[in-house]
This record gives C-alpha cells, sequence and structure tokens, in this order.
C-alpha cells in the first residue's frame, strides 16, 4: 500500500510538473525564422571568427537580416556558400578555398658544433612569456637577427581551432589539408607573416623581409635578398621584386615552378607543408 | 529575532567560505573544471548557478514539506531532481522568451545546471540541518556565491597557468587539477574560522 502511494505521489508530481512545462513552453515559445537554423546547419558550427561575426550563430543571423553577404564563411567554402544562397533564394559567387601561409622560411638547423647551418640567425636568449607578441616586444625587434621573421613561439598554434598550425625547428608551418582559412593566426601574428593563399600552390615565396640583401642575408640563410633570378626567369612574366621581395602575382602564374627551382636561398616553395622536403641547405 | 539574523549569516559565510561547496565538499567539479577556462564564461555559469541553487532550494524546501507529512522522506533523492530539472527547464524558457539578453548570457549554462550535483547537494543538505525555508533559500544562495567565487578564482588561475612556460608532461589537463587543489587547500584555511 505505502509503495502504491510513494508511486502515485512521485507520478503526481511528475504530472504536475510536465503540465507546468508543457504550458510554459506554449506561453514562452519564442518564434524564430526557420531559415535560421537551416542557415546554422549549412555553417561548420567551429566558431571561429574569421568571417567577422561572434561565432557562426552570429553570422547566420547578419545573412537572414541581410546584414552581411553569403560567402564570408572560409571554412565552409563554395559549398557553404551555395547552400546558404540556396536558403535564402539568391545567386552565390564561387568562393575559392584560401589557406594560411606563413611567409618565412627560417626554420633553423645546426650542425653537431651547434652552428648554425640554415634559417634566422638568433641575436639574443629570450627567456619571457613564450607568446610571439609579448618576445617582439622586447628591445632591438626581439630575438631574431630577421625583425621580419617568424619567433615560432607559438601564438598562431593556439590561435588556430583546427589543429593546423605547428612549429617546426622555429617556424610556424600551416597544414593546408587542415587550415579551412579562417585567419585567426593571422590575426594574433604580431609579425603580420600569415596571408591567405590558394591551396596547392607549387609555388610561394616563403619570405616577408623588407631588408635591403646584405641585411637580410647577414640575419637568415633563407631570407629573399630580392636579387630578382625568379623574375627573370618567369616565363609569363608573374613575379615582381618589390623593396627587396619577390611577389608573385597569381592572377599571371601557372604553377611551372621554374622559380623555384632558380631561388638561390631555397625560399620558393610548395605551399602544401606536408609535402615539403628537408630544409635545404644552400650551396656555397 | 537578534539570534536568527545572526545564525543567518552565519549559514551565508560558512556556505561561501568553510564549506564551499566546490572545494571543500567537492560537489559540481565537472562544471567547475569544463567552464573555468575564461573569467568571462565562469562569471556567467557562476551566476546562472547563484540563481538555480536559491531557487531550487526555494522549491525543493516546499517538496520536502510535502513529502515528510506523507511519511516518504526517503524519496527525497528522486523528488528533488525532479523538481531541480522542472525549474531550470521553466526558467530556460522564461528568460528566452522575457530576458533575451540574459538568455545569451546565461542560456547555454541553464542545461548544464540540471544535473549538477552542487544544486541536488544543497537541498539535500537544507534537509539533513533541518532549516526552515529563509534559511534554505539564503544557504542555496549562498552555496551559490561560493560556487562562483571558486569557479572565478579558479578560472583566473587558469588563464595564468596557460600563458606560463609549464612542464610539457603537465600541460593541459594535469596542471589544472594540481591548481585546483592547491585552491582547494588554501579554502582549507578557512576550517578553522569561528562563526558566531
Amino acid at each position: 500500500m505505502e509503495i502504491l502511494i510513494a508511486v502515485a505521489i512521485l507520478g503526481g508530481l511528475g504530472l504536475i510538473f510536465g503540465l507546468v512545462l508543457a504550458a510554459a513552453s506554449r506561453i514562452f515559445y519564442v518564434e524564430t525564422d526557420p531559415r535560421l537554423e537551416k542557415l546554422n546547419e549549412c555553417l561548420p558550427g567551429a566558431n571561429c571568427g574569421g568571417c567577422g561575426y561572434a561565432g557562426c550563430g552570429g553570422y547566420a543571423e547578419a545573412v537572414l537580416k541581410g546584414e552581411a553577404p553569403i560567402g564570408r564563411c572560409n571554412s565552409g567554402g563554395n559549398e557553404c556558400a551555395q547552400a546558404m544562397a540556396a536558403i535564402m533564394g539568391v545567386e552565390a559567387e564561387e568562393v575559392t578555398r584560401k589557406v594560411a601561409l606563413v611567409r618565412c622560411s627560417g626554420a633553423k638547423t645546426y650542425d653537431k658544433d651547434g652552428n648554425l647551418v640554415t634559417g634566422a640567425r638568433i641575436k639574443a636568449e629570450y627567456e619571457g612569456i613564450r607568446d610571439c607578441l609579448a618576445a617582439s616586444k622586447v628591445g632591438g625587434n626581439g630575438p631574431l637577427s630577421c625583425k621580419f621573421g617568424c619567433l615560432g613561439y607559438g601564438t598562431c598554434v593556439k590561435a588556430c581551432k583546427y589543429g593546423a598550425i605547428r612549429i617546426v625547428k622555429g617556424v610556424a608551418l600551416v597544414n593546408e589539408d587542415r587550415c579551412v582559412g579562417c585567419m585567426s593566426c593571422a590575426a594574433v601574428c604580431p609579425r603580420n607573416l600569415i596571408v591567405p593563399v590558394e591551396p596547392h600552390r607549387n609555388v610561394v615565396i616563403a619570405c616577408a623581409s623588407l631588408a635591403k640583401g646584405a641585411v637580410t642575408s647577414r640575419g637568415c640563410t633563407a631570407g629573399c635578398v630580392g636579387c630578382g633570378l625568379c623574375k627573370k626567369i618567369c616565363p609569363r612574366d608573374a613575379i615582381t621584386v618589390e623593396r627587396n621581395l619577390a611577389v608573385i602575382d597569381y592572377e599571371k602564374c601557372d604553377n611551372c615552378g621554374l622559380c623555384a627551382t632558380v631561388c638561390p636561398k631555397k625560399l620558393i616553395r610548395d605551399s602544401n607543408v606536408e609535402n615539403l622536403p628537408d630544409p635545404a641547405v644552400p650551396k656555397k | 529575532m537578534n539570534g536568527y539574523v545572526q545564525s543567518l549569516l552565519g549559514i551565508l559565510l560558512s556556505a561561501v567560505l568553510t564549506e564551499n561547496f566546490i572545494l571543500v565538499k567537492f560537489y559540481g567539479i565537472c562544471p567547475f573544471m569544463g567552464v573555468s577556462k575564461k573569467i568571462d564564461t565562469a562569471l556567467g555559469m557562476g551566476m546562472a548557478v547563484t540563481f538555480v541553487m536559491a531557487l531550487a532550494s526555494a522549491a525543493c524546501w516546499a517538496v520536502n514539506v510535502l513529502l515528510v507529512r506523507l511519511g516518504l522522506e526517503y524519496m527525497q533523492t528522486v523528488a528533488f531532481i525532479l523538481v531541480i530539472a522542472s525549474i531550470v527547464q521553466v526558467v530556460e524558457m522564461f528568460l528566452k522568451k522575457s530576458v533575451p539578453a540574459l538568455y545569451k548570457a546565461l542560456g547555454i549554462f541553464l542545461p548544464l545546471i540540471t544535473t549538477n550535483c552542487a544544486v541536488l547537494g544543497v537541498a539535500l543538505v537544507n534537509v539533513q540541518k533541518g532549516y526552515d525555508f529563509l534559511r534554505s533559500v539564503v544557504n542555496g544562495a549562498a552555496g551559490g556565491l561560493g560556487f562562483l567565487l571558486a569557479i572565478v578564482l579558479f578560472a583566473s588561475l587558469r588563464e595564468r597557468v596557460d600563458r606560463s612556460d609549464c612542464p610539457e608532461c603537465f600541460k593541459g589537463f594535469p596542471i589544472t587539477l594540481i591548481a585546483a587543489g592547491l585552491l582547494a587547500l588554501a579554502f582549507m584555511g578557512f576550517s578553522g574560522l569561528k562563526i558566531f
């Protein structure tokens, strides 16, 4: 008998609460646009912030209100843009996928005596906070000889939500297959080394040094000195040298890879890290 | 009357400091570890827990009166879980409709609290100690404030630890657990405190 009372009381309580909840869900029903949920489903949901809005939900809302253009989501790429356009009933432009590129080849290798063989020279031991911004604020432009080079304390690694960046021999490298192009890393790099490029490029200029050739050479074995050999050999005139740094115009470049073969510093390389050979040793 | 107010103050101080729900009684460790990466989110979680704990104490006190009258005290745990889960659901719906700004700040934390043992714990402690209605609510709110204090302190610790150079083998969760242990040790210092 007692058991029956217990069951009845608890069942009754449950029933009352259930009814209250049911009533509450009616009373407090909030109407939402069904398209919002669909838009949210299209987006990757990583909340990387690459679109400039507070997470995927924020971007979806902005698109719904017509405040944001479709195709701002780099992570979702073309597929996502087309799907969102279909929901909103508009045409979307083709969106090409972009990935991050760290423009530095100063990966440091040493011989067995501890002498620098390749890469950027370190002019001072840095013992502060393990963070690129902090390191770059140290007097004399940070611990590296090259004031443009990657500091390698991994601020971008921490910013990357996709685990696409790793530090190899003191320089950040992006794994293109993992990178979604949100460019969160570019926003935190104190040296502005990270730029978007189309993935699977045969040739990228992996250096950002604007210093004069001699200065760059002193600081790093793999810095662009602006010699212009790549410019001369390029059959499509896609390369220019601006402020001591080679720049490739990808509108003209057809990925032939000739420039990479003549670069004396071996800093023109494949954009995909996973295909990278060991850091080249410059010929004496 | 004076003695009553004094006992309320005593409950408040002991729930926040000497018998802190997280760091002394080890209730609610799950959100304490999960939502303490940033001070902002920790603050949001702490507020939500404070709110729900006060509300749950009040509701569970009423349900307990009913259970005692029917001689069904052994059903307390089950009944309290039911009450707390329903309350959190109603509160979530209410906030979504009426205070969207607050919902955005607390919304994602509310479902997490539904099955939080700190909330159930405070309801059971109230019954064990035989608190009346006002004392129950004060104990609930103060327990929530203790949670808020602990989680915000811990989040600020974690933000610092994240930036420091910690040995590779301790990085991430291990150092977090050690930090939590040290914080709990620090709170043990309050156990000697004599309140009224």
